[in-house]
């Protein structure tokens, strides 16, 4: 197994994510790409992490500190999302243009 | 050390990666592009399992587990409840995504940074070989680590999760009514 | 047998250093001189400056004083009456003979000074001035009392006096016209003195407007004749015509400024066409009248061709002799003409104005005649019988209030002194013998004759006859003034009595002059008149008679007879009424003098109306049009100027500076574009650059 095979999947999975968060009209949806894209990274954190001989295992504890963090964001992106239906009856961001300028 | 290709695709390990991989890159893909909103949640949820299967083969069977119990266990229900509440239109009658004169770009853009990436990566790591040992990383050898070394950022990321947890609640309550006397 | 002085040369080179004349062949004590230096004359020039001086003094202090001022001028008046009378003794006795410049600027090689000339021509005039003008100004208390304006009544008039002797004083053409133009403005100061009735201000702008055309050709003359001989003075001038040369300059231009400076003395004595101006003048005060209007001012032109008498007058006619005959026809015309325009005046004083016209017209057809001394000496005694005849006419007005005839009548009851002082001024006019103008008036008359028998020309001939017409003429309408005045009965509204004395007094003064003044030149007898005129520096021929043409004196006394006599059987009659006294007409002849020949009509209509209509408003187009435009055409082209800076300054200046906040604008504007609001666009914009930097990374 080469590290290599891993990291390319971390990018496919991190490029695939990305065109999510561009081209999604629904928020939840956006949110799911994101999530995509933290999986792809931690994809990536672990596989570096069983690669190079680290007693410390950082990689893995770092996978596990963005595991919590993406739940948290998720959790208030979610209540966002409710407040932002609650005033506007949608949840197609393409409305959501109120701080252009 | 180094493997070549053909090597490589001898190995037994390498084809159980190619199974888990793909389709755990089909349904990231599906995700972003499906029309139905549901059948994206679910995808995504095959996306986590495969990344949590990925774990399991490399060896870090505690991220693994933590993975199918935070994200595709909390997580996911989330974004079910998110979709429940903001009444999403279930079918595919209108479309999820902007129209191509969004996507095009975007895909344009997204290969463009897989490439980069993709060349910066062969570019360092070659065919390297994750050199594994006989045993998976120990969970005991994990907590020791994270209550030991890593307590601090522990401790910080449960102040997160608290403020998290309590900002989701202010935020998603309803205003209270007006008390009279005001 | 004619007296022929001749010219002597070293007289003009002894001038420049102010000393007399010495010997010379031919006759006469003309050119020599007793008094040629001295304190006497050479503080002469107190006599002019005194009274140019004195009217600022009466301005700043006259209100204070008692006499508001009127001591000022008296003393003033007196002190050139006391003056001219010792000179005039001095010269009668030894004779003097003064003259001297100071100059004051140059203008090329012209010299401009100043200066006064003592000699017979200018005593004379000193001490008409001074003598009249003294009793004048004594009348002129009592006349202007109570007058609001009375301190600057007294410092116009002693200002006047200074123009006067000014003139008479001046040794060169300029200082003359200085002196000229001095009593011109004074007159017209003294005439508009009344000036709250707009008919006053419309007669002193006759008088001044009338003069000031004379005086065109008087400068013309001037310069002319300055130009001739390169130099102002009178000197200068008869120096030229005393060497007989006849291709000099000025033997060249002779006749024309000859012409110009006859026209511009016809100007200020009022004579045809120019008299308009007198007759308008009465409507001043009448002791200026008198004063001015009689005596001084209005002889100025007579003055000044005396002055240059050898000019007009030299025995071999190279210079202006041409004139000559045009002075003659000028002065005759005048006299007889203008003078029966004083048949038909109501206002006593017009009548007098009339009278003073066809005197001056006699003086100057003396001198057009070449007599010289005739002329000079009815200057002279005119003076004094014209002021005196003013003056109480100045007392009847007073009396009765008004200046019309027939608001008068029978006044010799009332007012005996003024009467008694009328009357001999009357006869002093008419000529009746002993009095003074029986003596100028025959000679003139004489001296015409004289000329018209020896030189045999027709115009002297018409002269004559018109001359002692004049004679008629004068008697006819003094007749009637004193019939209609003083005669019959007196039927109006105010009280007349008798003036005060300070009014009273110069009326006899000027009475006893008058008697006595006419004796200075009995022919014959005592011609000292002629010998005092005579102390001058150039001498000419004077036609003059010797012996008195008894012939001539019958007849123009029994003209002068007739005259009286007309007067007394038309206008005294044994009528009642005021109104019925003064109805004699003759048909045709009568209206025409009414209107004045209809010369103030053409005048208004062919001169004013033109001048004041589109001359006016043509000049008036030019000067909004042209001059303005010159004038406008700095702003003009200043607004422009300042426009294309502020045009500068906007495109331009504020140009870059907003072009620089245009373009920052528009490139907010493009990049604004770029802040749609839209997450996910930033999302995509921020992985661009982060693309972009790594893959730069990898490159380098």
């Amino acid at each position: 197994m080469t590290v290599v095979q891993y990291a390319l999947l971390g990018s496919a999975m991190f490029a695939v994510g990305l065109y999510g968060v561009i081209t999604r009209k629904n928020a939840v949806l956006i949110l799911a790409s994101v999530e995509v894209m933290l999986a792809a990274v931690n994809v990536n954190f672990v596989a570096f992490a069983v690669f190079l001989p680290d007693p410390r295992h950082a990689g893995q504890i770092f996978a596990l500190f963005i595991i919590a963090i993406a739940a948290a964001e998720v959790g208030i992106g979610i209540a966002i999302i409710l407040m932002i239906f609650r005033n506007r009856r949608s949840a197609n961001v393409d409305e959501l243009d109120m701080m252009r300028h | 050390m180094t493997v070549t290709l053909s090597e490589w695709f001898s190995e037994a390990a390498n084809w159980v990666f190619l199974i888990i991989a793909l389709p755990t890159l089909f349904s990231a893909f599906k995700v972003v592009s499906t029309t139905n909103i549901v059948r994206a949640v679910l995808y995504l949820v095959v996306t986590l399992a495969g990344t949590a299967a990925l774990f399991l083969v490399l060896g870090a069977e505690f991220v693994a587990w933590t993975v199918v119990l935070v994200y595709i266990g909390a997580v996911v229900i989330l974004f079910l409840i998110g979709i429940m509440i903001t009444r999403a239109p279930l079918t595919s009658a209108s479309s999820l995504s902007h129209d191509l004169s969004v996507r095009l770009p975007a895909a344009l853009l997204s290969a463009v940074l897989f490439g980069v990436m993709a060349w910066a990566f062969i570019d360092a790591f070659e065919n390297r070989i994750i050199p594994f040992g006989d045993d998976a990383t120990r969970s005991a050898a994990l907590a020791e680590i994270l209550f030991d070394r890593f307590v601090i950022p522990f401790e910080v990321v449960s102040f997160v999760l608290l403020a998290a947890l309590i900002g989701g609640i202010v935020i998603a309550r309803r205003d209270p009514p007006e008390e009279p006397g005001r | 047998m004619i007296r022929f002085v001749p010219i002597v040369a070293n007289a003009m080179l002894a001038l420049q250093e102010g000393h007399g004349a010495e010997g010379g062949d031919g006759g006469g004590h003309a050119i020599e001189a007793g008094i040629t230096s001295g304190p006497l004359v050479e503080y002469a020039w107190l006599i002019v400056v005194v009274p140019l001086v004195m009217p600022f003094l009466i301005m700043a202090f006259g209100t204070k004083l008692p006499k508001k001022g009127w001591e000022l001028a008296w003393l003033t008046m007196g002190f050139v009456a006391v003056y001219g009378t010792v000179l005039l003794i001095a010269n009668a006795v030894d004779g003097v003979l003064y003259s001297t410049q100071i100059k004051v600027a140059e203008i090329g090689s012209f010299a401009i000074e100043w200066g006064w000339v003592v000699d017979g021509l200018s005593i004379m005039m000193y001490f008409l001035i001074g003598v009249v003008g003294f009793l004048v100004f004594t009348y002129a208390l009592g006349y202007m009392k109570g007058e609001a304006n009375f301190t600057w009544f007294f410092t116009a008039f002693t200002l006047f006096a200074g123009g006067m002797l000014v003139l008479v004083a001046a040794p060169n053409l300029l200082q003359l016209i200085v002196g000229w133009e001095l009593v011109g403005v004074t007159s017209y100061l003294l005439i508009g003195f009344y000036w709250k009735d707009y008919a006053n201000v419309d007669a002193a702008n006759t008088a001044f407007m009338v003069n000031k055309v004379a005086d065109a050709a008087l400068f013309i003359g001037v310069i002319i004749m300055a130009w001739s001989v390169g130099s102002f003075r009178y000197s200068a001038v008869l120096e030229v015509v005393a060497s007989q040369d006849a291709s000099s300059t000025l033997a060249r231009y002779a006749f024309w400024a000859g012409l110009a400076l006859f026209i511009g003395a016809m100007g200020k004595s009022a004579q045809f066409p120019f008299h308009v101006w007198l007759p308008e003048a009465m409507a001043g005060p009448t002791p200026v009248s008198a004063l001015m209007h009689a005596a001084t001012m209005v002889t100025a032109g007579v003055f000044l061709v005396a002055r240059l008498f050898p000019f007009y007058f030299d025995p071999a006619n190279i210079f202006a002799g041409e004139v000559r005959t045009f002075i003659i026809i000028i002065g005759s015309v005048t006299l007889f003409f203008m003078g029966m325009l004083a048949f038909v005046q109501k206002d006593i004083k017009k009548v007098l104005a009339y009278s003073t016209v066809s005197q001056l017209g006699y003086m100057i057809a003396a001198l057009g005649a070449g007599a010289y001394t005739a002329g000079v000496f009815h200057l002279f005694t005119h003076a004094f019988f014209k002021a005196l005849l003013f003056l109480a006419a100045g007392s009847v007005i007073h009396a009765v209030h008004s200046n019309d005839m027939s608001d008068m009548g029978g006044l010799r009851e009332y007012m005996p002194s003024t009467f008694w002082t009328f009357i001999i001024g009357t006869l002093a006019l008419v000529g009746i013998f002993p009095l003074a103008g029986f003596w100028s008036k025959d000679e003139i008359i004489a001296s015409i004759k004289f000329t018209a028998a020896e030189s045999g020309e027709g115009v002297a001939w018409f002269a004559l006859v018109l001359a002692i017409g004049g004679a008629f003429v004068t008697a006819f309408y003094m007749g009637r003034v004193i019939f209609l005045t003083f005669f019959g009965e007196y039927e109006g509204k105010a009280q007349p009595h008798e003036s005060p004395k300070v009014m009273t007094l110069p009326l006899w003064g000027l009475a006893a002059f008058t008697v006595v003044a006419g004796f200075s030149n009995v022919p014959g007898i005592y011609t000292g008149f002629t010998d005092w005129l005579a102390t001058r520096f150039q001498v000419m021929g004077d036609h003059h008679a010797d012996s008195v043409d008894f012939v001539l004196i019958v007849i123009v006394t029994a003209f002068v007879a007739l005259g009286i006599f007309l007067a007394w059987r038309i206008f005294n009659p044994q009528r009642d009424t005021q109104a019925a006294r003064d109805r004699f007409s003759i048909p045709v002849l009568y209206p025409l003098l009414e209107h004045g020949y209809y010369i103030d009509d053409i005048y208004m209509d062919g001169i004013v109306r033109p001048t004041m209509g589109p001359l006016a408003q043509g000049v008036m187009w030019f000067d909004n049009h042209v001059i303005d435009l010159i004038a406008n055409g700095a702003a003009l082209v200043t607004r422009g100027a300042a426009r294309a800076v502020n045009q500068f300054d906007l495109r331009v200046v504020d140009g870059v500076f907003n072009t620089l906040a245009e373009a920052t604008e528009g490139a907010g504007g493009v990049l604004r574009l770029a802040f749609t609001g839209r997450v996910q666009q930033y999302v995509a914009m921020s992985f661009v650059g982060v693309v972009i930097i790594a893959a730069l990374f990898l490159i380098f």
